[in-house]
């Protein structure tokens, strides 16, 4: 049944900021569509009337008491960041040319 | 314990070195620095270690020796090395999580794991190679090259937690912790001829691990003996707050499980659905031979069927990756991590697109992509919903099944290690060696790995897998204690000293 297109994958990879090479493009169209077939045999299973099971032990509304703990240190979170100006992390331009 | 030198000190088990630490036989320093000269004169061979964190390593053995003359009560592993999964923060200590987008990120926080092992005073020996954010069955998938099996250099230790598995094969650290998606603790454990334990989903905090499936993850011991990862199951486990899966109830008695080991009159099932036609030859056997030894020490075994099963692998490959495209959108290059393409000229579109392609590898971008896939609109029905479903006829088939018997038993893995390359492009050869251990993260039940034997061609290790209901990881102790007793007292020593010279 489902056979993905060139232009799916790039598509996709657009979705998850992916910036592939024409290669890897190429190469992921094949093997995505061969996953793609592997896998599809869940819908050979007759489970109209079955709920989901999103996780496998259902929990609701777990709180915890609000009160304040400390968070993490700052010069630690600094030390991490690529990139850091003016005491914050600096970020590229978020807005395109256009 | 007569230790007669630092060779035969390193091939102890946890149990063992414990009480010989608390007699004051070895200290914790002795048996450390015993531990990092072996994993400087087998590592460059291995490649179990991603960073050998020695000087905390001394420093906490010190400690623990300081604290222990001086009289203090200390817990059971108190003093004993072990080596960490480096998918688990620790506080100023490399974690890359095997991929090349966290190189050199330090954490700025302990996981829950990390948290419970320092004040079990585990002396942590560093952190331990992985497939990149846990995809992965062979440790190829690493950014930083794969890890060797101790059996054989030229084969796989599983995946992902293939570090794990063979810094305890080669006798580095007699404790490890893995994390278990779909078998990344078991699969590992299986082709080392090592004890792996996937807990009960929600028994050890998920706090600090990060996520590659959220509502599959589930992190446990890694260990020589079944009593030893009991040891550290027992250290690990138990409610944290931090965590809104966690468990609130108490952790089953799985020091008493292993402790026990007798399985008299317990009904034992084989999942008719994870044998036959794919399992190679050897691996059958040996699998034949430990069930005959099951029913030698008095259980009942009886076989039974879990339908749903066959569609368990297919499910998983929804699953997963939907979870995960989710979970590593949060690799963005902005606030930690690896940054590349910022010419102060790109948007930050570009960025991300670029960090995220030169970052990470090829299993992860298709993991990624297919998770997409399968969540975008117009698919979302037909792939993720249906899967969903496929997993609560799994759950169902479980249920059933552990309405008429206490465990369940299959091989680990279809097959022994493979060679390193044979599979790493092949995705779909290697997400086979999953299909035994993946309905378990399904259902979040529990389950163990434990050794029963070489096959017959290869004489490489295999694993027998015992599942148990969820919160009775006790049994899995129990059948496991039993058959590893059995098969000690059928060789007269335990398998892993069968692991040749390095």
């Amino acid at each position: 049944m489902a056979h993905i297109t060139r232009e799916q994958v790039q598509h996709l990879a657009h979705l998850a900021r992916l910036e592939l090479t024409d290669e890897e493009t190429a190469h992921y169209t094949d093997q995505l569509s061969a996953i793609v077939e592997a896998v599809e045999r869940v819908s050979e299973v007759a489970a109209d009337d079955i709920p989901p099971t999103s996780h496998p032990v259902p929990m609701t509304n777990v709180f915890r008491e609000d009160v304040a703990r400390p968070g993490l240190d700052r010069a630690d979170v600094q030390a991490g960041a690529p990139s850091w100006e003016d005491d914050r992390f600096r970020v590229p331009r978020i807005l395109d040319e256009d | 314990m007569s230790v007669t030198s630092e060779a035969d000190l390193v091939r102890q088990d946890a149990a063992t070195l414990s009480s010989a630490l608390s007699a004051g036989d070895i200290t914790s320093v002795e048996l450390t620095q015993a531990c990092l000269n072996r994993i400087s004169a087998v590592d460059g061979t291995i490649h179990a270690f991603l960073h050998v964190d020695t000087d905390a390593a001394l420093a906490t053995a010190q400690d623990v020796d300081r604290r222990r003359a001086a009289g203090e009560e200390l817990g059971r592993l108190a003093g004993v090395p072990l080596a960490l999964k480096d998918v688990l923060t620790m506080r100023g200590v490399p974690t890359t999580c095997g991929s090349r987008i966290l190189e050199g990120w330090r954490p700025p926080y302990d996981s829950t794991i990390v948290e419970r092992l320092r004040a079990a005073d585990v002396v942590i020996l560093g952190k331990t190679n992985m497939d990149e954010f846990a995809m992965g069955s062979s440790t190829e998938h690493s950014g930083y090259g794969p890890t060797r099996n101790p059996w054989d250099v030229e084969r796989i230790p599983g995946g992902s937690g293939g570090g794990s598995a063979a810094a305890l094969a080669a006798f580095e650290a007699p404790l490890a912790i893995g994390t278990d998606t779909g078998g990344s603790i078991r699969q590992p454990a299986s082709v080392t001829g090592t004890v792996g334990v996937k807990p009960t989903y929600g028994a050890v905090s998920r706090y600090g691990l990060v996520a590659l499936a959220s509502s599959l993850d589930q992190a446990g011991p890694c260990a020589r003996s079944v009593m030893d990862a009991a040891l550290l199951h027992e250290v690990i486990a138990g409610y944290d707050p931090r965590d809104s899966t966690s468990i609130n109830a108490p952790v089953p008695d799985v020091v008493a499980g292993a402790g026990n080991g007798d399985i008299r009159g317990m009904r034992i099932g084989l999942v008719r659905e994870l044998s036959g036609e794919g399992y190679q030859p050897g691996v059958r056997e040996s699998f034949d031979k430990a069930v005959a030894m099951l029913t030698d020490l008095g259980a009942e075994v009886v076989e039974v069927s879990c339908p749903h099963f066959d569609y368990a692998l297919g499910a998983y490959y929804l699953i997963l990756p939907s979870e995960a495209s989710s979970n590593l959108a949060r690799f963005d290059g902005m606030r930690y991590g690896l940054r590349a393409g910022d010419n102060g000229e790109a948007s930050v579109e570009e960025v991300m697109s670029r960090t995220r392609e030169v970052g990470f590898g090829a299993e992860v971008k298709r993991r990624i992509m297919l998770g997409t896939y399968a969540l975008s609109s117009g698919y979302y029905d037909a792939y993720y919903g249906q899967a969903q479903k496929v997993r609560t006829l799994i759950a169902r088939d479980f249920a059933a099944a552990f309405e008429t018997v206490d465990v369940l038993v299959s091989p680990t893995t279809p097959t022994t290690a493979f060679t390193i390359g044979e599979k790493v492009d092949d995705p779909l050869a290697m997400y086979l060696n999953d299909i035994a251990t993946i309905p378990v993260n399904l259902a979040g039940n529990c389950a163990m790995s434990v050794p029963i034997g070489l096959a017959r061609e290869d004489d490489l290790p295999v694993g027998l897998q015992i599942m148990a209901p969820a919160q009775t990881d006790d049994r899995l102790y129990r059948v496991g204690a039993a058959l590893e007793q059995a098969l000690l007292d059928k060789r007269g020593h335990a398998l892993i000293e069968e692991v040749p010279a390095l």
